[in-house]
C-alpha cells in the first residue's frame, strides 16, 4: 500500500460565486466521501483548511528565527483542504481523487508520499 | 518463411538480427518488468541479452525462438546481476528472494487468464497520467526497443532532454506506482482509446516527416508494427480501423513526393501505390464495419478505402466519401472534418458549394484551409484570390515538399 496526499486546489476569491446551497451540498457529500472510505479503510487523514489570510510562515532554517504573515506564496490558488488516503495503486488513488473531486467540486491533485 | 536456397550474406544477416531484436524487444522486456517490477532492471537485461545475440548469433545462427532465447538469456543476466548486487546491498537481497520464488514458480500470473506481457506494458506507457509525449517517447523506448538516441532524431529534439524525459517518466511510474496491469473491463475502451492516439501520434510524425532526410527513425513503420501487434492481442474494431488507415495511407507513400515535392492525392501515380498493403488494408476495413460499431479511424480508414479503391481519380466513389464524412461528423464533429469532407463535396456539387462550407469554418491558423481555400478559388478562374491564399499556406508551412508544391501550384496560375 501506498499513500498519496489529495490536494484540494482552491480559489479563495470565487468562493462568493457559491450560493450556500452548493456550499451546503458540498459539505454533505464530502462527509458522505469521508465515511465511506473510512469504512472501505483508504482513510488515513483528511480536512479543510481556514482562507490562507491566516497562515503564517516560520523559517528556522539555518539558525535563523524569522516569523512573518503568510501566506508563504501569493498565488491565486491555495490548499483548500486535503486527504492523506491509503492505495493500492495510483489507479486506485485517481479513482478515489475523482470521488474526492466530485465530493467537494473542485480540481484534486494527486500525489504519492515518499516510501519509506 | 521459407528460407532463401542461398546462404545469406553477413549484411543480411545483420539486418534480421536487427529487425528480430526490434521485433522481439517489447516482449522480452514486458516479461523481464513483469517477473523483476523493476523497469531499468528489466531494460538493462535485455539490452545485456541483445549485445549477447549480436555477438554470438553471426557465428551460432539465429537460435529457432529467439524471443524465448533472449527472454531466458536476459533472466539470467538480471539474475546474475541481482545476486552479484546483493552481497553489497540488503534491498537487493530481498530481490533476490523474489527472483528465487519466481523461479521456482515458473511464470506466475496473478490478474485472472494468461496475458501477453507487452498488453500491460503499453497500458503502463500510456497511462493517462503521464504527459502525451513522454507516453510516446516511453512507448518506442520500451515496446519499440528504439534507442534514445533514435527517438530524440525522430522527434528532433537534443538527445539529453529526450533522456530526461524517458528517466522522469519511469521515476513517476515507479514513485507513484502506475499499475502494470491490463485496465478493468469497464476502463478497457476509455485507455485503449488513449493508447491508440500515442500509435496514432508516432504514425503521424512519420508520416508529416517522411519528406525528410533518411537518417530518421522511420516511425510510420514503427507505429504499424505496435499496431500489429497490438491487434493480435486484444480485439476491438477501432484497433483493427486504426491498423487498417496506418496501412491506407503507409501504401501511398511512395507516390506522395516526387523530385523532393509533395504530389497530391489526385495527382499521385496510382502504380506506385503498394498492392499488399492496400489489399491488407481493405480486407481490414471490411472485417471491422462488418461488427457495425464504427468509430473514427474506422471510418476514416474506410474514406482511405474507398480513394485507394479508385485506379484513376476520376473513378473515385465521391459521394461514397460525402456519406462516410458525414457519419464521421456525427462520432467526431471538427472544423477539420468539415473542411475534408468541402474537399470530396467540391467533386460531387462543384467548387462554389464546397467553398462556401469552406468559409464558413473558423481554422485560419490551419495551413489545409488555406490551400483548399486556394484550390477553390483556383478552380473558379478567381486568381488573384487563389494567389493571396497560396501566399497564407505557405505562410504557415514548414514542410520543405510541401512549401515546393505549394510554390509550384500558385506560381502556375
Amino acid at each position: 500500500m501506498t499513500q498519496y496526499l489529495l490536494s484540494v486546489i482552491h480559489d479563495w476569491d470565487a468562493l462568493g460565486d457559491t450560493t450556500p446551497e452548493e456550499m451546503q451540498e458540498m459539505f454533505e457529500a464530502t462527509g458522505r466521501f469521508n465515511e465511506e472510505i473510512e469504512a472501505s479503510g483508504h482513510w488515513v487523514f483528511g480536512g479543510g483548511l481556514e482562507h490562507p489570510s491566516t497562515a503564517t510562515v516560520v523559517d528556522g532554517a539555518k539558525g535563523a528565527n524569522v516569523v512573518s504573515d503568510g501566506p508563504y506564496l501569493e498565488a491565486k490558488e491555495h490548499l483548500g483542504g486535503f486527504w492523506v488516503i491509503e492505495a493500492a495503486d495510483l489507479d486506485e488513488a485517481i479513482e478515489l481523487g475523482r470521488r474526492a473531486s466530485a465530493a467537494c467540486a473542485r480540481a484534486v491533485e494527486v500525489r504519492p508520499f515518499q516510501s519509506e | 518463411m521459407t528460407g532463401s536456397p542461398s546462404e545469406p550474406g553477413p549484411a543480411d544477416l545483420s539486418a534480421r538480427i536487427t529487425e528480430i531484436v526490434r521485433t522481439e524487444h517489447g516482449r522480452v522486456v514486458a516479461t523481464l518488468i513483469r517477473r523483476l517490477g523493476d523497469i531499468d532492471l528489466a531494460e538493462d537485461a535485455a539490452a545485456e541479452a541483445l549485445l549477447t545475440a549480436l555477438e554470438r548469433w553471426p557465428g551460432d545462427g539465429i537460435p529457432p525462438n529467439p524471443g524465448a532465447w533472449l527472454t531466458r538469456t536476459a533472466g539470467n543476466k538480471a539474475i546474475d546481476r541481482i545476486r552479484r548486487e546483493s552481497k553489497r546491498d540488503a534491498k537487493h537481497a530481498e530481490a533476490t528472494m523474489l527472483m528465487d520464488a519466481h523461479q521456482n514458480d515458473g511464470p506466475h500470473e496473478d490478474t485472472g487468464p494468461v496475458t501477453d506481457d507487452r498488453l500491460r506494458l503499453v497500458f503502463t506507457c500510456c497511462h493517462p497520467a503521464l504527459a502525451l509525449d513522454n507516453r510516446v517517447a516511453l512507448t518506442l523506448r520500451l515496446l519499440g526497443g528504439l534507442t534514445v538516441a533514435e527517438i530524440a532524431n525522430a522527434f528532433l529534439v537534443p538527445e539529453t532532454t529526450m533522456a530526461q524525459r524517458i528517466t522522469r517518466s519511469k521515476q513517476k511510474i515507479k514513485a507513484a506506482k502506475i499499475p502494470y496491469r491490463v485496465p478493468r473491463e469497464e476502463d478497457l475502451l476509455t485507455r485503449l482509446g488513449g493508447v491508440m492516439t500515442v500509435l496514432y501520434l508516432i504514425f503521424n510524425e512519420g508520416y508529416l516527416a517522411s519528406s525528410g532526410t533518411g537518417v530518421r527513425v522511420d516511425l510510420c513503420t514503427e507505429a504499424i508494427r505496435l499496431t500489429r501487434q497490438l491487434t493480435g492481442l486484444i480485439e476491438d474494431p477501432e484497433l483493427g480501423g486504426l491498423l487498417a488507415l496506418m496501412l491506407l495511407t503507409e501504401a501511398r507513400r511512395e507516390a506522395r513526393f516526387v523530385d523532393g515535392a509533395l504530389v497530391t492525392l489526385e495527382h499521385q501515380d496510382r502504380s506506385q501505390w503498394d498492392p499488399t498493403l492496400i489489399d491488407e488494408g481493405h480486407t481490414l476495413v471490411r472485417r471491422c464495419l462488418a461488427i457495425n460499431r464504427p468509430g473514427p479511424y474506422q471510418l476514416q480508414a474506410a474514406i482511405n478505402a474507398v480513394h485507394t479503391d479508385a485506379l484513376d481519380v476520376s473513378m473515385t466513389d465521391w459521394s461514397q466519401i460525402v456519406q462516410l464524412y458525414d457519419q464521421l461528423l456525427v462520432v467526431q464533429p471538427s472544423p477539420v472534418v468539415e473542411l475534408n469532407r468541402a474537399v470530396a463535396v467540391a467533386e460531387l456539387d462543384g467548387p462554389e458549394v464546397a467553398l462556401a462550407i469552406t468559409e464558413r469554418l473558423d481554422l485560419s491558423t490551419y495551413h489545409p484551409w488555406h490551400v483548399t481555400r486556394a484550390e477553390l478559388l483556383r478552380r473558379l478562374g478567381r486568381t488573384g484570390d487563389a494567389t493571396a491564399a497560396y501566399d497564407d499556406a505557405l505562410a504557415l508551412v514548414e514542410n520543405q515538399a510541401e512549401r515546393t508544391h505549394l510554390l509550384r501550384r500558385r506560381d502556375s496560375l
